[in-house]
């Protein structure tokens, strides 16, 4: 179960994030700002090959001990990333890639209303369905 | 009992109906009476006002508290709103409407009546009674007693001016009637307030009466303020679909609008009573809609673009915040353009906002493009995942026609089920795992696969052909060749293996002759062969050059066991005359008959035979070799063969019988060169008829061709300074003796000049080859002079 989703745009400022209302959410603000970093690493190191070659899923990104961030990476450059319990280990890395492509196919959704205009902050109800539903419930 | 959350206008409403049924103004429990005549007047069935009492828990307590009251008052809006009675439903029911109560005598009802002429029209309960435009500056009528609440948009005559009211400025509006209305209940005098409402009704009905006809909403009652909504839209029809909307809450705000005409408006109020489904588009709506779309887009089958939509929808000046979201319910198909059934359905949604509707969270069934394979479930279960989950039946916008008290029995019903459906595709879309083909198993490239090998033959296919040919032929002759080698185990290896090896090399020359030059039957060579197969080493006459079987060369002569007593005796009988009886390994040659074609073979057939008479039978083993010597003679002195060809199977032939171990490669060999190949072949002969090598297999070809020794000579003497090297090579090398003798000796003799041909050959072949290098370079040279000396044409 996803505590904290967040769709970062290109430029490294937030779309999108939402966590789940734990305590405190900043320190789940200030992970996914963390993570930043750890995406920017992988995307420079496998930066050499060209970008298709790319794979947009990055992995784990950095595991705490609370808590385990997964990131990946859209061909636009605009990054998803999610923080997941560690405690649920019942997550398998399957489950993490298709709760990725869930988003990504969101966001495409968002992307193609005519009406957001992009580096706009997220603000579509199905969106906010399809993270509510994913963060409710695994996968 | 639950709690009760009551909206501001609930709030006052309720307190007003409380004050009006708390005749004794006890402000705490009302009069039973009162409440009774008060749920009557809700027009309520009998049954649901039992219900509703219970609800609220009148008839436990035996009297209405204040909050009974109002809850039944809640429930009394939810029965009239067509929702199932619940005690959830108190709360649960979103935007819903005052609960209305017809009172019997009104004279405010009568003056609504009145006015609200197009009302009449309306159901019968519709009559004066009004749901209350969500946010409309509901003016209520006179006072509470009467209960007749009209929701007045009080922003009509405040605002004639104000464009599409927003959701936000609703609200405000309301308590503004309100607090003008609530001075008077509170005194409980329902006269009271009809002073109070009463400027607000001047106003209204002046607006009313002008705006019968243009109207929004509500059913034509409220004055449509010149609305500047939707200037750029095309005015009047839009209202005029509004009228099928249904009044959201009381607390949503209506926008008015101006409609274009009032006979549509009624028209269309007659027809949104029929309507069970709030968001159905009428026929004028889905016209206009329809026409709107031509505005941007002529064909009715296309699509409209997302930024030209982007526009038309931009113009109704909803936040961009609602816009997208309608856009998100009505791109059925998310891609980015809008059909026409999406264009409607986007088009419908708009106008429900600007009226007050809240947006569904999910698309509504009548809304939902028609595809092919739509089915009610189906859509209700695509929607929730991309619109999300309604949440109550709330969502589906407030009864349409308020004077339905029954409507939409369906609807929540539906509605529920729908949840269900949602939840259900939900879950079963959220079950997740979509199996992930990383790892795509390459299929087996074919390329890759292992392949059989191939046997391929190394020999020469002709021979293979004939070899082919001979078993088909399969004399007794060819079969016994082996039987053939290894009866005459008496005869002498050598004798044996020659013959056999001649035949060989006879045969494959032969094959390579008989089908290049040799326009001899085939039969003919194939008789040779079959005859030399048979013979297996004897004088091979006619026969082709015997294949390079494998066969005589790893027998030696001692090995090979053949009874050359036996062969002869056998061969005997077949031999034509001339021919002595032959060693086994000879088979008898069908035809020792000179004929031109075997003329080659004859001689030394004859010389074979004539050898083989003349050898002891003890020597007869030897024979072969010594006749194929003697033939070999003879085929040197007589075998003159112009034929190219013939001495091309003459070098061939003497090749293998120098070569002894490879007469087949030599024959090959033999092929290429030719010219030098034919003197050497015709040295060859000499060389083989000098030295009567068991192992050399004497090449049939030579023996073949062995016309005559002197065919051969003139050859010879013909050919180039290697002939004369060759003959002179020959030459040096003593002849054959005649005379064999000891087989040993002969043997050896055979061998030493065997050998010593081979060396000779060898030097040749080197020699050779080194002039072939040479010519080859200057031709390279004269090529390139030809290329420096050629005009410059072709650039």
């Amino acid at each position: 179960m996803a505590v904290c989703v967040a769709v970062i745009a290109k430029e490294n400022y937030p779309l999108y994030i939402r966590s789940a209302p734990t305590e405190n959410e900043l320190k789940f603000h200030y992970m996914v700002h963390t993570s930043l970093d750890v995406v920017d690493e992988k995307i420079s190191a496998m930066g050499k090959a060209l970008v298709d070659q790319r794979e947009l899923y990055l992995g784990l990104l950095y595991p705490t001990e609370d808590y385990k961030v997964y990131g990946y990476v859209t061909n636009s450059k605009v990054k998803f990333v999610m923080v997941v319990d560690s405690s649920n280990t019942a997550l398998r890395d399957n489950e993490i890639r298709s709760m990725f492509r869930k988003l990504h196919n969101s966001y495409t959704d968002v992307m193609c209303n005519p009406f957001y205009n992009p580096g706009d902050r997220i603000q579509s109800r199905a969106f906010d369905n399809m993270v509510t539903s994913m963060m409710i419930q695994v996968c | 009992m639950e709690g009760l959350t009551l909206s501001d206008a609930e709030q006052k409403y309720y307190s007003d109906l409380f004050s009006y049924c708390d005749i004794e103004s006890t402000k705490k429990v009302v009069v039973n009476g009162r409440v009774l005549e008060l749920f009557r007047a809700a027009q309520l069935p009998n049954d649901v006002v039992l219900q509703i009492m219970e609800l609220c828990g009148a008839t436990r307590l035996g009297y209405f508290g204040r909050s009974q009251f109002y809850i039944a008052l809640k429930l009394v809006a939810v029965a009239q709103s067509g929702f199932p009675l619940r005690v959830e439903s108190i709360n649960t029911v979103k935007d819903l409407p005052l609960p209305r109560f017809v009172a019997s005598k009104n004279e405010q009802e009568s003056r609504h009546a009145a006015s609200y002429s197009s009302d009449s029209e309306n159901q019968g309960s519709y009559s004066g009674v009004i749901p209350p435009p969500p946010g409309r500056g509901q003016v209520k009528k006179g006072s509470i007693s009467h209960d007749t609440v009209q929701p007045r948009t009080t922003a009509d005559p405040q605002e004639p001016a104000s464009p599409v009211v927003s959701p936000q400025q609703s609200p405000p509006t309301s308590p503004h009637t309100w607090r003008k209305h609530n001075r008077h209940p509170s005194g409980g005098n329902s006269e009271r307030p009809l002073a109070g409402p009463g400027p607000f009704w001047s106003p209204f009905g002046e607006a009313q009466s002008g705006g019968s006809a243009g109207d929004a909403v509500w059913s034509g009652h409220s004055p449509p303020p010149p609305q500047e909504n939707w200037v750029s839209f095309a005015d009047t029809p839009p209202t005029s679909t509004l009228l099928t909307m249904h009044p959201a809450s009381a607390q949503d705000q209506t926008t008015v609008r101006t409609v274009a005409s009032a006979t549509t408006a009624n028209e269309i109020r007659r027809q949104s009573s029929s309507y069970d489904d709030p968001w159905k588009i009428t026929d004028e709506q889905r016209q206009y809609y329809v026409n709107q779309f031509k505005t941007i887009q002529p064909d009715l089958n296309g699509f409209i673009p997302g930024s030209a939509a982007k526009e038309f929808f931009t113009k109704s000046k909803l936040p961009i915040l609602e816009l997208s979201h309608i856009w998100e319910l009505s791109d059925f198909d998310k891609d980015g353009a809008l059909t026409l059934d999406e264009f409607c359905a986007a088009f419908h949604l708009v106008v429900a906002r600007k009226n007050g509707y809240d947006l569904p969270e999910k698309l509504p069934e009548s809304l939902m493009p028609k595809l092919i394979d739509l089915e009610d479930s189906a859509d209700v279960g695509d929607q929730p995942g991309e619109v999300g989950y309604s949440g109550s039946p709330a969502e589906a916008p407030p009864s349409k026609s308020p004077s339905m008290p029954s409507l939409n029995q369906t609807w929540p019903e539906l509605n529920q089920s729908s949840e269900q459906w949602e939840t259900f595709s939900e879950r079963s879309s959220s079950s997740q795992t979509l199996t992930q083909f990383d790892s795509n198993i390459a299929p087996a490239d074919p390329d890759t696969a292992i392949v059989h090998p191939v046997p391929i033959r190394m020999t020469p296919s002709k021979i293979h052909m004939q070899e082919m040919e001979l078993k088909r032929t399969g004399s007794d002759h060819t079969n016994p060749t082996s039987p053939l080698l290894v009866k005459p185990s008496d005869l002498s290896e050598e004798n044996k293996i020659n013959s056999s090896v001649k035949f060989a090399s006879g045969n494959t020359v032969d094959g390579y002759s008989s089908s290049d030059s040799f326009t001899s039957d085939p039969e003919q060579i194939g008789s040779n062969v079959t005859r030399q197969r048979s013979h297996s080493g004897t004088s091979p006459d006619n026969a082709a050059p015997p294949p390079p079987p494998p066969r005589p060369q790893p027998s030696h002569s001692r090995s090979s066991s053949l009874d050359m007593n036996r062969t002869f005796t056998v061969t005997t009988g077949q031999q034509q005359a001339g021919v002595v009886a032959h060693p086994p390994a000879v088979p008898p040659r069908p035809q020792p008959s000179q004929a031109p074609g075997p003329v080659v073979h004859r001689p030394v057939d004859a010389d074979g035979l004539i050898t083989h008479t003349s050898t002891s039978p003890q020597q007869i083993p030897e024979q072969p070799n010594f006749a194929d010597f003697s033939q070999f003679e003879v085929f040197a002195a007589s075998n003159v063969n112009d034929e190219q060809d013939e001495e091309v199977e003459k070098h061939p032939e003497v090749l293998p019988v120098e070569k002894a171990s490879d007469p087949a490669s030599s024959l090959r060999v033999a092929k290429t060169d030719s010219k030098i190949e034919e003197k050497t072949a015709t040295s060859a002969p000499a060389n083989v008829s000098k030295g009567t090598t068991p192992l050399a297999p004497p090449p049939k070809p030579v023996r073949r061709r062995l016309k005559s020794e002197d065919e051969l000579r003139p050859e010879v003497d013909e050919h180039t300074q290697k002939t004369g090297v060759l003959a002179a090579v020959l030459a040096s090398q003593p002849s054959i003796p005649r005379s064999i003798g000891k087989d040993k000796k002969a043997i050896q003799a055979s061998i030493r000049r065997n050998k010593e041909t081979n060396t000779v050959l060898a030097r040749l072949n080197s020699e050779l080859q080194q002039q072939l290098k040479d010519v080859l370079e200057e031709r390279i040279s004269l090529e390139v002079q030809l290329e420096q000396l050629r005009p410059f044409s072709h650039l």
